[in-house]
């Protein structure tokens, strides 16, 4: 599918991507934007399904499975901690305004 | 029935959308407004994949039903913690969070390399690196967790541990090229096994003499080299969602590593190879002068009485959750036309942003906030620093003493204000072992006690002062 000179344009393009998106960003969001690029890389979940889906032996499972919980909890754990830390900025700036 | 080459295309697609909401996601989250719905756009992107990835999947029932009870377990485990997780704890369980990411990484390669099945030597490589990576960070964040949540209190060094390091690299990465080459196979080793016992003894004897005042910038590391796991494993598996989010996560955490390091003056070789804090250069005999205690209604007097108050909040603040109690006393003292502002240290508190996230969860608004830049020229105008919980950030000796460790790196002039009071909860050092000159100077004042008690006691005397 993705050979391998595509696989380095696509590398290079978005490493310049993640480059541009972080440098704008206002120190306050610092921690919030860890967390919320920890959980773009729970996309790892899907990798992870993909790998315990063509396990064959009992080795291969067991260690997919791991895989898959770790990844899920990757996924899971970093949208919940980044939506609630998130939240309280929009808390704080309606209370601002009121 | 869909043929094979339209779930093919279909799935890519999804990735497709799924990377295209991944990185609108995350430039959303580079503003306050949009934060939420920028985090929101990138769930979408994380279920889409995942919904089409589970529905096009060609599986033995068998592991089917693994996919799915690994999947609700992981969830479950994550959601639940996630939600009860104080703001406080932030910091650990993005290291948690983290640490299962790489792991995953890791798990996809060990996948791949035990298999066999792979003889592509690209794609070999490729699962080794990301393998190798995933690996470290996993076990090294595990670490970072436990000494954030106070698992391990002690960071563990010795003389040449260094070159202990990098014989484990060197050992890990011996047994990786043996793993891609496929000599070890010859050699009758278990030598992805070992490669990957290395790779994560390699994390935890990397991570463990890092002093917890570093952690911010190894969490962050750590964040970035999850994230290039996750690419290179997207290259072993053609998926164009995996590379572009992980490749993305990486540049954006180098960058993210780049500033912390930066915003403590100090390069990341440095964090990472230099034992801070072992310096017992405490007596250094910088902090001249002894530490004058005051009452908690004189200080509060002090304040009520004010024109301008700087608040400088550190972890003492978080470690106490007194973040609310703060907000209230700043409430009072704006009614009583005292201007306030709070005053934030890039690396203040365990993770840069971490105090305004603190700040945020307590209501206080933007714009009282001020960062360095912004805030140092104001000390000299102030009538009252008030210090909760912070020490090195305000520790002039980073200015002036060239012996100090911290020499060099920017803090905020709290020193340069007419009264200083710092609430601290002993007399000890702080948290990286160094002694504070700030705390023996002529105008500063040490009202000893937890943050959140100190606070409201000053609550008390505020209102008292009537």
């Amino acid at each position: 599918m993705i050979d391998g000179v595509i696989a380095l344009y696509i590398f290079m393009l978005a490493a310049f991507t993640g480059y541009e998106v972080i440098s704008r960003v206002p120190v306050i969001l610092h921690t919030p934007l860890m967390s919320g690029s920890n959980f773009v890389h729970g996309i790892v979940l899907v990798g992870a399904m993909v790998a315990l889906a063509a396990a064959d032996t009992t080795l291969m499972r067991v260690i997919g499975f791991i895989g898959v919980v770790l990844a899920a909890g990757n996924a899971v754990g970093g949208y919940v901690v980044t939506e609630r830390m998130l939240k309280m900025f929009v808390l704080a700036g309606k209370k601002k305004g009121s | 029935m869909l043929s094979a080459s339209m779930i093919q295309t279909l799935t890519q697609l999804s990735y497709l959308i799924a990377a295209a909401l991944f990185i609108l996601g995350l430039k959303r989250m580079s503003s306050p407004v949009t934060a939420v719905s920028g985090v929101r756009w990138a769930g979408v992107g994380m279920l889409l994949a995942t919904v089409v990835t589970l529905a096009f999947m060609r599986a033995a029932s068998l592991n089917f039903v693994l996919v799915i009870a690994a999947i609700a377990i992981g969830s479950v485990l994550a959601w639940v913690s996630g939600k009860r997780v104080a703001m406080t704890d932030m910091p650990q369980m993005i290291a948690l969070y983290n640490g299962m990411g790489g792991g995953a990484a890791a798990a996809i390669a060990a996948v791949e390399l035990y298999s066999g099945n792979e003889h592509n030597l690209v794609h070999l490589t490729m699962a080794a690196i990301g393998g190798f990576i995933g690996a470290v960070s996993f076990s090294g964040s595990l670490i970072a967790f436990a000494k954030l949540q106070g698992l391990i209190t002690k960071s563990v060094r010795f003389g040449g541990q260094k070159f202990v390091n990098l014989a484990i690299l060197l050992i890990t990465l011996g047994f990786g090229f043996m793993v891609v080459s496929g000599t070890g196979a010859e050699s009758g080793l278990p030598v992805v096994s070992l490669f990957f016992v290395f790779a994560l003894i390699l994390g935890v004897a990397m991570t463990l003499p890092i002093g917890g005042a570093d952690m911010p910038v190894v969490i962050s590391l750590y964040n970035a080299l999850t994230g290039l796991a996750v690419g290179f494993e997207g290259f072993v598996l053609d998926n164009a969602a995996m590379i572009i989010a992980g490749t993305v996560v990486g540049a954006a955490g180098t960058l993210l590593t780049q500033l912390m390091a930066k915003a403590m003056n100090r390069s990341l070789a440095n964090v990472l190879f230099s034992n801070f804090g072992e310096t017992s250069a405490a007596g250094s005999g910088s902090a001249a002068g002894t530490q004058k205690p005051i009452e908690a209604s004189d200080a509060g007097v002090m304040m009520a009485y004010a024109h301008k108050l700087i608040i400088v909040p550190g972890y003492g603040l978080a470690v106490a959750q007194a973040q609310h109690k703060v907000w209230e006393l700043a409430q009072l003292l704006i009614d009583r036309s005292v201007t306030v502002r709070f005053a934030i240290h890039p690396v203040a508190g365990r993770m840069p942003g971490h105090m305004n996230v603190l700040l945020a969860e307590a209501g206080v608004p933007y714009d009282l906030i001020a960062d360095l830049d912004e805030i140092n020229a104001e000390f000299e105008t102030a009538d009252v620093a008030l210090i909760i919980g912070a020490n090195d950030v305000v520790n002039p000796d980073a200015r002036s003493n060239k012996s100090s460790p911290i020499y060099g790196m920017p803090i905020l002039n709290a020193d340069k204000a007419k009264n200083v009071v710092v609430i601290k909860r002993g007399q000890g050092q702080g948290f990286s072992g160094i002694d504070n000159a700030l705390f023996g100077l002529d105008q500063t004042r040490m009202l000893y006690g937890d943050a959140q008690s100190a606070v409201t006691q000053l609550i008390q005397a505020v209102k008292a002062a009537g």
